[in-house]
């Protein structure tokens, strides 16, 4: 079970996270995709306050990730993916690199010309388009913020 | 009381938290709204939530009360106190220390930090009974 959850989340990595999925999934690594926060060493530490002992972070560009994707992928070890905005996920996942796997978005929240869509996702045109992108290219999206809570599927994301 | 500016008090929590905080700590000292706020991160995104509590925290010195470290509350905390002059960051937040603080925030805020450590830590603690206190109630004949 290399990258347990894959998962859109505006705060990355935060409590809903590390305590509510983390509990559930147990994972051994957290892999921040991020361009910004992987050029930000105090950013980093951060997210790394309070995680459990055992668990690490890891931040990366998204060409970094890309480039570690498979790797990630067949390691041993248990991850949990987090991406900032669906548009970094939807480039980590061209070319069919994320065809099949299952991608939670966790937390978009309202900003510019975002409407809420579910109490923890607000869409705007850019966000649906590269949900229906990412979707196209094969991952299966679905909306859900802590793991008892029941799965959105995409399709009433964008009808919402 | 001193003329130095009086610390603001902002508690920042995920759900109710916050909310429910203050609102005993007003109803116990009938402080008012200028003392201490409370912000909860309910469907706030990181900018949001740092926007909130910028415009809670006013000019002054400040104390952010958070109740967790980890967690978009503490983060966008942190990330105001690195750049915020007199601004100081807590986390664990408790309804004790919250009543201390607003009984002296006309304090130094480096004094009322400490103070908020050792009053929060404090008073969390078990109902210790006297030595043999059970054993008398439990004695035969009662």
């Amino acid at each position: 079970m290399p990258i347990v959850l894959h998962r859109v989340d505006e705060r990355l990595l935060h409590g809903q996270v590390v305590l509510g999925w983390g509990a559930e999934l147990e994972p051994d690594r957290y892999l921040i995709v991020d361009d910004a926060v992987a050029d930000a060493p105090w950013e980093q530490e951060l997210y790394e306050v309070g995680l459990p002992d055992r668990v690490s972070a890891e931040f990366h560009s998204l060409d970094a990730a890309r480039a570690l994707y498979t790797e990630w992928s067949r390691a041993p070890s248990r991850a949990v993916l987090l991406t900032r905005l669906p548009s970094t996920m939807r480039a980590l996942g061209a070319g069919g690199l994320l065809r099949g796997v299952p991608v939670n978005v966790g937390g978009i929240h309202h900003a510019g010309a975002r409407e809420m869509v579910l109490p923890y996702v607000f869409l705007g045109p850019r966000e649906r388009e590269d949900l229906r992108a990412l979707a196209e290219g094969g991952a299966v999206v679905t909306a859900r913020d802590v793991p008892s809570a029941r799965a959105i599927s995409l399709e009433r994301l964008l009808d919402g | 009381m001193s003329d130095a500016p009086l610390v603001r008090g902002v508690v920042v929590g995920h759900g109710g938290l916050a909310e429910g905080l203050v609102d005993a700590a007003r109803q116990i000292t009938g402080v008012d709204g200028e003392a201490i706020s409370a912000l909860s991160n309910r469907g706030l995104g990181p900018e949001d939530l740092r926007r909130r509590i910028e415009d809670a925290l006013g000019s002054g010195p400040a104390l952010v009360f958070c109740d967790l470290r980890m967690g978009s509350c503490g983060m966008a905390a942190r990330r105001i106190a690195r750049e915020r002059p007199d601004t100081a960051v807590l986390f664990g937040v408790n309804l004790p220390q919250l009543l201390d603080f607003v009984t002296h925030r006309d304090l130094p805020l480096g004094e009322i930090v400490e103070r908020a450590l050792e009053r929060g830590r404090s008073a969390i603690c078990r109902d210790e009974e006297p030595d043999g206190a059970h054993a008398d109630r439990s004695a035969p004949g009662r």
